[in-house]
């Protein structure tokens, strides 16, 4: 969490934070396990009400945003989506947001599409993993072949967030010219969707099959080759998710020190232990750590600053690994508890190994961080 | 501080140190060879030469008080002046703990005597000071410190051992803490005196540290005398003396201290291991396993600036406790590990015997400095759980009792 924040910018935190609060309390989030689908799309239609899909868009495509540093407010979405495990596309919406406001000059136009999913009407994923595959946006195996009215899709996409309720696609595909991204909208003939087992139990994923998909011109997004815009993409999805991970650690972290204090062994709290005390000091130190990086790598991407890419893979490399690891720590101080399913702690522990995995993992952003370096 | 109304003002001090300082100073000489640790004689003659010069060209001892033969002018003088004189060599030796720290204290504190007579012979270039505070006997405890001092009339008989005490071998006085009073509770009864570092009785020997460096010293005291007046603030009330001291060495670590003068290493040392040169010269970096820990260096190289940056705003603005400060030593240790640790992991084989890089080694024999020197992290872990997280406090077996009574190891 940024530590100064303005009193629009508290405001809009404490909205999100008690409409998460009411519609989806941590008994409601487990309850999710037993449902087809994470959201009504009611829901995240006043989600969007609230601004969730508004922030990254200028308001000339019906956007706007509440500190005019859009990024920087949307990552307060995410830190209570984060506090709250909450359901949502908030990432999977906002990351094709911010593709198709980036490709808008350059290509075909997609107003109509960018102003449905700020309204809320319409939900899109970015279609971008491939089966078995790594963290690898510039090597798609997926195929678009021109054709005389557009393109021709073929190829499997995975891991496609929340995809059973998309309305539309941005699917990275391989043409002559390099990568491409086409708008592909879920009812088109030959897109079928599968329902993937999900870690997260509020976060679902689906394979996208791609059968000879017939798509107009019209559905590219940007030029072939505009790399650029895949890693604006990818930088954005990458602090929304470093984002909603500190919220989550932040929460858990708050409530394992309750624990501490409350739970008594041979006669003194916990909290008097100095081995556990030790333990805390480091928690507290990484936590802080894991919010400095955060913040500095939302504050790079919003300004568009030439490191941004460094500092972003720095967040992740610290935050991916730091959180999961305070998070297991706290699973150990609670006890036998910390692994049934009764207690919340694996709620945040799934949304936490989840993030920890997408997007290229810690160990790709260190290797990436060489590279930048000019090893 | 002078009257302001006189004062010169900064702009125009600023151009007549410049043109001083290029008239006078020596400029620094880009290709000097870094000087092995432990051989340093000749730069500590070298910085109170240069100090002198500073002196007679009335630009020595910036912010302190005219009347104890400073300058009294703003800590915007001082920076000024540090600024001007960055291509030049400077007495650096003598910022830390000299001017930054002991004087400031000796000012908080000391009799006008004092004040006088030490302040204005280090402005001049003639005296060096140094802290004798730790013990053998004790490390992250300060307070418990057992070298005593005994009334005999009208002096101060003194005995006992000191510790860790920062480049004492080239000091002229030292700022001694000792026991007063066995009766008290062990911050009650501890008196600070200035001790001549060459006073009868008092044998210094340099420590060793693995690194090579001997940098810093031990001192015993047989029956070392000093006069009434070498009392520093009130007897048994040197544990305040001795908080000032440790306040003036906080805001000098942080980079905050106006008493001093010019920037840079105090003491050429040997350099920090870069994993990425080790990388290079290795022939190893094309290696993805080296690349991955490489990266894993970067980021929290990165991510402890970032902390720093954001703790200290928010300790200035409130929203996190000034014991929070703690977070950031505590990651500056991990870092500093971390450091150490991929270095070696990087040079491999190659680090038996320095082939690529003979420091990559012997800094990892120095890897535990980094949460030892300044107080140890143990200690930093306690105060984030209690102060910062509301812990209850570790127990204390010494707490309100007369510290006689307290149990120590003997001999």
């Amino acid at each position: 969490m940024e530590l100064e924040l303005s009193a629009e910018q508290r405001l809009f935190r404490t909205t999100t934070k008690s409409f998460l609060e009411k519609e989806f309390p941590l008994e409601r989030v487990r309850g999710l396990a037993e449902r087809d689908t994470g959201f009504d799309r009611e829901w995240w239609a006043r989600g969007a009400e609230l601004g969730w899909t508004a922030m990254l868009v200028p308001e000339e495509l019906g956007g706007g945003s509440i500190s005019g540093a859009g990024l920087r407010d949307l990552a307060i979405v995410a830190e209570e989506l984060g506090r709250g495990v909450a359901p949502g596309p908030l990432l999977a919406t906002n990351t094709v947001l911010a593709g198709l406001v980036a490709a808008q000059q350059a290509g075909p136009d997609h107003a109509a599409a960018i102003e449905d999913l700020v309204a809320g009407q319409r939900i899109a994923s970015w279609a971008v993993y491939e089966p078995g595959g790594q963290w690898d946006p510039r090597h798609p195996a997926l195929i678009a072949k021109a054709t005389p009215g557009g393109y021709r899709l073929h190829g499997v996409k995975d891991r496609v967030e929340a995809a059973g309720q998309a309305d539309l696609f941005l699917v990275t595909a391989a043409t002559g010219d390099g990568v491409a991204q086409f708008l592909v909208p879920a009812a088109t003939a030959g897109v079928v969707v599968e329902p993937q087992w999900s870690l997260d139990l509020a976060r679902r994923f689906h394979v996208v099959r791609f059968d000879d998909v017939e798509v107009p011109a019209s559905a590219l997004v940007g030029s072939a080759g505009a790399d650029e815009v895949l890693e604006r993409q990818a930088l954005v999805a990458l602090v929304l998710q470093c984002a909603e991970t500190c919220g989550g650690v932040e929460r858990v972290f708050e409530f394992t020190t309750q624990w501490l204090f409350d739970r008594f062994s041979f006669g003194r709290p916990l909290a008097s232990y100095q081995a556990l005390k030790h333990r805390f000091a480091d928690m507290r130190t990484w936590l802080e750590a894991c919010q400095a990086t955060t913040q500095a790598a939302i504050t790079a991407v919003q300004d568009g600053a030439a490191d941004a890419p460094e500092l972003v893979s720095v967040a992740k490399s610290y935050v991916g690994d730091r959180a999961v690891q305070i998070i297991q720590d706290c699973v150990q101080m609670h006890g036998g508890i910390g692994v049934t399913w009764e207690h919340d702690l694996h709620l945040f522990l799934r949304r936490a190994t989840v993030n920890r995995s997408l997007y290229g993992t810690p160990e790709d952003h260190r290797r990436r961080l060489a590279d930048l370096a000019g090893l | 501080m002078e009257d302001m109304s006189t004062m010169e003002d900064v702009a125009s001090f600023r151009l007549r140190a410049r043109a001083w300082l290029a008239e006078n100073m020596p400029r620094i000489d880009p290709d000097a060879a870094a000087r092995p640790p432990g051989d340093d004689d000749e730069e500590w003659t070298k910085a109170r030469e240069l100090q002198q010069k500073l002196h007679s060209g009335g630009f020595a001892g910036i912010c302190f008080p005219v009347a104890y033969g400073g300058l009294g002018l703003t800590p915007a003088h001082q920076e000024a002046f540090t600024e001007e004189s960055l291509p030049y060599q400077m007495p650096l030796l003598l910022n830390v703990p000299t001017f930054s720290i002991c004087a400031p204290t000796i000012l908080d504190m000391g009799t006008e005597e004092q004040k006088t007579s030490r302040i204005g012979a280090a402005i001049r270039g003639e005296e060096i000071l140094c802290q004798f505070l730790s013990e053998p006997s004790g490390g992250s405890d300060l307070a418990g410190l057992i070298t005593r001092a005994d009334r005999d009339g009208d002096t101060w008989v003194l005995n006992g051992a000191k510790t860790w005490s920062t480049s004492a071998y080239a000091a002229d006085w030292a700022l001694c803490l000792a026991r007063t009073d066995w009766d008290a509770p062990k911050h009650r009864g501890l008196t600070m005196f200035l001790m001549p570092t060459k006073a009868p009785g008092v044998t210094m020997n340099r420590i060793r540290q693995v690194n090579g460096s001997t940098e810093f010293c031990e001192e015993f005291f047989d029956d070392v005398v000093l006069p009434a007046s070498a009392v520093v603030g009130e007897v048994n009330d040197g544990w305040r003396v001795a908080s000032r001291q440790l306040f003036h060495e906080r805001t000098a670590v942080g980079g905050g201290s106006p008493y001093v003068s010019g920037r840079g290493d105090r003491i050429a040392s040997t350099p920090a291991s870069d994993p990425l040169e080790i990388a290079r010269v290795t022939g190893r970096a094309g290696d993805p396993a080296v690349r991955e820990r490489i990266g894993a260096y970067l980021t929290t190289q990165k991510v402890q600036e970032q902390l720093v940056e954001r703790v200290s705003r928010g300790i200035q603005g409130g929203q996190l406790p000034p014991p929070a400060a703690s977070f950031m030593r505590l990651l500056h240790a991990e870092a500093d590990w971390e450091r150490n640790d991929i270095a070696v992991q990087i040079a491999g084989a190659l680090a038996t015997t320095g082939t690529g890089g003979a420091v990559v080694g012997v800094n990892y024999l120095m890897r535990q400095g980094a949460s030892l020197g300044g107080g140890s992290t143990e200690m930093s872990r306690n105060i984030i759980s209690e102060r910062v997280l509301g812990m209850p406090r570790e127990f204390a077996a010494d707490r309100d009792i007369p510290f006689g009574q307290v149990k120590r190891a003997r001999g």
